[in-house]
């Protein structure tokens, strides 16, 4: 493993001058290609991307949309618990996944839900996870939006913030070890890049060199806390710098330009073994989750600026200017996710929740006696009051 | 059979187990060229490359979280942390991610390749800070299986059953021992089931349950037990999660009392979990109370390392009121 020092610090140059480096000597601009209009800016290249990948990611986007806004209100409505929207955000998450080999690994912070629908995670998949039913790849054991898939390449999600910063550093160095010429993509946000975890893992990356691109999503808020009152200074990409590691900014609502970024991030990453770290900038323009409310910490007026930049639109003029899709195709392409959401939801609804047995499996490999013995316990106790646990009391004889 | 001092016996194992899988990588703090503070890695990176034995920057919560990546990827890693108290910037990665990571996904994705290397215990003169014995923590922890070696035969054979379990392991090492405890260990592979429980030495008045470095002490109260006609069944646990009910259950219905000795602070040590257990599964054949001769509340002090420990002699008395009550 080449871990050799970048510097060495006994051949530091030496100065007379007292040098003061100012906090923000880093002034990175934002890399674009699509203008906030969907025209393209004078003497752009844009990444070659045919017309079959710019509509699939096309109507991906339109997908995770009508998704996103059928899950909240059916949060509302009592019929799941919890739901989290990645509105505003759709074209970092699939311009990103897109620019991926499928067999790269995926891990996400928990809004790249269109990254994994660009992979092929079916909207029965969607419907069975945020449903909690038997047919749950994740069996039914996490809040809803915990989404994984091995078959798909995507890292099961966990609530904690920036724990799959350091893991994605060691996923990476396993590729890197089993030379496939595959990496790693992590995604965060710029309030999960405050963890300590997110330094453990960027300086690992740079020390080990290993094939991996931590996705930074810097859409502005951490909940309610606006990014002024999560860091000094320039932002998320400056910080690649002090780990000596590449560093890219990128506009995250432009999703060609986030194509190229993470195109060549993945060439600087499997072909040179040199991890980059995208800083994405979005704006997260529901609230954090269903559980907040955002009129309690910004403006209508502010959200109305940014709506103006959201992805979306912007893509969509550009296909519309290309000839790839007309006006009434992509309106009668929404009509028609809309309907395909509404028949998931009320498939996935009447699917049983999982099997109470389930409960001990996955501990351990095999479940302990300790955790046979509990079960049996359970089940006894649930036989004994059936009424008081009707969703597992069916099952249990 | 080679005598081999505990340390040795565990540089044996983590040899045996990269020769055997080229999967298996051993990195942490200072362990690469150096082979570790304690030297548990040593000639492994000249042996294996600098790619399988490393060393990594100094940052607890990091090699864990690069170590559950690596094994969720396929590899089966061995992290090093250089001392158990410094266990807990990663505190976090083992308890959510870690021990959740099978259960979590429904079995989609698994960490079960991971092995936690860590010294632990006091007896060294080293203070709070390289003294605690902090199995308590993550017992409470579903998914996680916890092994407390006692000597150098059982080191090497417990940690080759840890390295390849196909669940998380972490693996305490009595440090107290490592170059103090010398014995005959083969120099090829074999394994020690975990979970299991050894009876060390059979008795018929009161079983002493202990684990790690406290069997010993546990020994030496059993020796002065003796002298007063006392026979103890000494009972290692091995394994602090999954642990053995039933070797343990079916000790105290033959001897009718029990004590655990521990080197933890009394409150909530695991010494609790196997005293409440035990009550309830033999509570008719308790002739008297189950005693604990544990650590005092208070963090591990320096000057007075030798009242704080709950040394044999504390655990002699122990002994004497159980089976005077």
């Amino acid at each position: 493993m080449a871990t050799q020092m970048a510097k060495d610090p006994q051949k530091t140059a030496v100065t007379t001058e007292l040098q003061v480096i100012s906090g923000n000597a880093l002034d990175i601009p934002m890399y674009q290609l699509l203008k906030e209009d969907g025209t393209v800016h004078k003497g752009v290249k844009l990444p070659e991307i045919g017309k079959e990948l710019a509509l699939k990611m096309f109507s991906t986007m339109q997908f995770i949309r009508i998704l996103d806004e059928r899950m909240i209100a059916a949060q509302r409505q009592g019929r799941i618990s919890f739901y989290l929207s990645s509105l505003g955000e759709e074209a970092a998450a699939i311009g990103s996944a897109a620019a991926l080999k499928f067999e790269d690994m995926i891990m996400g912070q928990y809004r790249e839900q269109g990254a994994l629908a660009f992979r092929g995670f079916t909207i029965d998949q969607f419907m069975n996870q945020l449903f909690s039913n038997e047919l749950d790849l994740g069996k039914g054991r996490q809040m809803p939006v915990h989404y994984g898939c091995a078959d798909l390449n995507f890292m099961t999600i966990s609530s904690p913030l920036g724990t799959q910063i350091p893991q994605a550093t060691g996923y990476a160095y396993g590729q890197k070890q089993s030379g496939d010429k595959t990496c790693t993509l992590c995604y965060f946000g710029e309030g999960a890049a405050s963890e300590g975890d997110f330094h453990a893992g960027l300086n690992m990356a740079a020390v080990f060199k290993v094939p991996v691109i931590f996705f930074c999503r810097n859409n502005g808020y951490a909940i309610s806390t606006p990014a002024n009152e999560q860091f000094a200074g320039d932002g998320i990409a400056p910080r690649a710098v002090g780990y000596g590691m590449k560093a890219i900014r990128v506009d995250g609502n432009d999703i060609f330009a986030v194509y190229q970024a993470v195109q060549e991030a993945r060439r600087l990453a499997v072909e040179e073994n040199e991890p980059v770290l995208i800083e994405a900038m979005s704006y997260r323009m529901a609230g954090h989750s269903t559980s907040d409310d955002p009129s309690g910490y910004r403006s209508k007026e502010e959200e109305e600026a940014r709506r103006k930049r959201e992805p979306m639109i912007r893509f969509r003029n550009w296909l519309v200017k290309q000839g790839w899709i007309s006006e009434e195709e992509a309106d009668a392409q929404m009509q028609q996710h809309k309907e395909e959401v509404l028949a998931a939801l009320k498939r996935a609804e009447t699917v049983a929740a999982p099997h109470v047995d389930e409960i001990i499996v996955d501990v351990y490999d095999e479940p302990t006696q300790a955790l046979k013995d509990q079960l049996e316990a359970l089940k006894a106790h649930i036989r004994q009051y059936p009424d008081a646990y009707p969703a597992t009391s069916g099952g249990v004889k | 059979m080679a005598k081999m001092n505990l340390l040795q016996a565990i540089n044996s194992a983590l040899d045996v187990a990269m020769a055997k899988n080229d999967k298996v990588s051993v990195f942490g703090e200072d362990v690469g060229h150096f082979g570790g503070v304690f030297r548990a890695t040593s000639g492994l990176q000249q042996k294996y490359g600098r790619s399988r034995c490393f060393n990594t920057p100094l940052v607890e919560q990091g090699i864990i979280g690069f170590a559950n990546g690596l094994a969720a990827q396929g590899s089966f890693p061995v992290a090093e942390i250089q001392f158990g108290d410094y266990i807990f910037p990663a505190f976090d990665q083992i308890v959510n991610e870690t021990a959740k990571f099978r259960y979590r996904s429904g079995n989609e994705f698994n960490v079960g390749g991971l092995t936690i290397r860590t010294p632990y215990g006091g007896g060294i003169h080293g203070g709070h800070y390289h003294s605690q014995s902090p199995e308590a923590y993550f017992a409470h922890t579903p998914g996680l299986k916890i092994v407390v070696p006692r000597n150098p035969y059982q080191a090497k054979g417990l940690l080759l059953s840890a390295i390849f379990d196909p669940n998380p392991v972490l693996f305490l090492e009595p440090k107290r021992l490592y170059r103090a405890a010398v014995g005959e260990v083969p120099e090829e592979e074999y394994t020690l089931p975990i979970g299991k429980a050894e009876v060390v030495q059979e008795g018929t008045d009161i079983t002493v349950v202990g684990w790690g470095a406290q069997v010993e002490v546990i020994e030496r109260a059993a020796e002065l037990a003796k002298k007063d006609g006392v026979s103890v069944e000494i009972i290692d646990l091995r394994s602090i999660l999954p642990w053995d009910v039933d070797t343990v259950a079916q000790s105290v219905m033959k001897t009718g009392r029990m004590v655990v000795s521990q080197e933890a602070p009394h409150t909530m040590a695991f010494g609790s979990e196997v005293a409440a257990t035990i009550q309830e599964k033999c509570f008719l054949y308790l002739e008297s109370p189950v005693m604990r001769a544990s650590g005092l509340d208070t963090p591990y002090p320096l000057a007075h390392e030798k009242e704080y420990f709950s040394d044999h002699l504390k655990t002699y008395e122990m002994i004497k009121r159980s089976l005077n009550y």
